[in-house]
């Protein structure tokens, strides 16, 4: 199976999965909280992306934690 | 005033503070255009603005007119829906929910219509609001069948009653209904960042400014950290 026909096979789970309405609230916190913090555009932007990276990056590990918890509860 | 410290060193002129404040608690982006800050106010606007009709969107337009009463009357009733509190904040687009929450309380009618951002009617409501006996029982048969009843939408025979209509909105979106709160919570706590922003300024300039400054002195006179 080619990689792209192994993403297609995926698409439909990614359609359902609720995580996907975490991203609009993402870019938004991002922006606004960078917003306050810098007057430039292109400083904003930066700081944006990077408060965003670092969020998804807390995100993911907190879920992975439950995830493995959840292991001792099955 | 000074920005923060590093790429940016540009002065900010606020104008008159309290009235961007003011202009940004209305409409989010209005005290920063008001001040000059056009590219802020743009992107605070439809951050903010996208942000809360978004989630007014996934609510069907009901998560932010769902509060029951007004805090001042009734502050126990109010912490129903304390969401309110914070969807306020964006300002204009979430005001009348409370002007006819208040009205409803008041036993007044909502105002333009009998759909316009209202809350949600209780059996109470309908004897007070309505005055005279037909009036009050077609408003009764229609809350009955419309307001408190939900059918499934397959067309098989379950109905589900409601003690409320507050409780059928919240069963009929189901998870809708909470995701679409929590946007335009959040929505409402952004504003507050971005009102803050009009009245004073980039929020950490002073502290960033006086850390550099600091560390620039201590640089200079070799008390610098390694």
């Amino acid at each position: 199976m080619t990689p792209f026909l192994l993403l297609t096979t995926l698409l439909p789970l990614a359609e359902v999965n609720r995580l996907w309405y975490s991203l609009p609230l993402l870019v938004s916190i991002s922006l606004v909280y960078s917003a306050t913090r810098h007057e430039l555009m292109a400083p904003i932007l930066r700081n944006a992306a990077w408060f965003a990276f670092w969020t998804m990056v807390v995100m993911v590990g907190v879920g992975a934690l439950l995830q493995f918890m959840l292991s001792f509860i099955r | 005033m000074p920005s923060p410290a590093g790429e940016e060193t540009i002065e900010v002129d606020l104008k008159t503070p309290w009235k961007a404040a003011l202009l940004a608690f209305l409409i989010p982006g209005a005290g920063h255009i008001y001040q000059g800050r056009t590219g802020k106010g743009i992107l605070f606007a439809v951050c903010i603005l996208g942000t809360f009709f978004y989630g007014l969107y996934l609510g069907e337009g009901r998560v932010v007119y769902a509060s029951t009463t007004n805090p001042v009357g009734n502050p126990g009733k109010f912490i129903e829906r304390w969401q309110y509190a914070c969807q306020a904040a964006v300002g204009l687009p979430a005001l009348p929910a409370y002007m006819q929450a208040w009205r409803v309380e008041s036993g007044e009618k909502p105002l333009f219509g009998d759909n316009f951002q209202r809350p949600p009617y209780t059996p109470q409501d309908i004897a007070t609001i309505y005055r005279s006996e037909d009036e009050i029982l077609e408003a009764r048969t229609d809350h009955l069948t419309t307001n408190l009843l939900t059918k499934n939408p397959d067309g098989t025979d379950q109905i589900v009653y409601h003690a409320n209509e507050g409780s059928k909105w919240q069963h009929d979106h189901a998870f809708y209904f909470e995701l679409g709160t929590i946007y335009t919570v959040i929505a409402g706590l952004l504003n507050v960042l971005a009102i803050y922003d009009a009245h004073s300024g980039p929020v950490m300039a002073s502290e960033d400014d006086d850390k550099s400054n600091k560390d620039d002195e201590n640089k200079a006179q070799g008390h610098g950290k390694s």
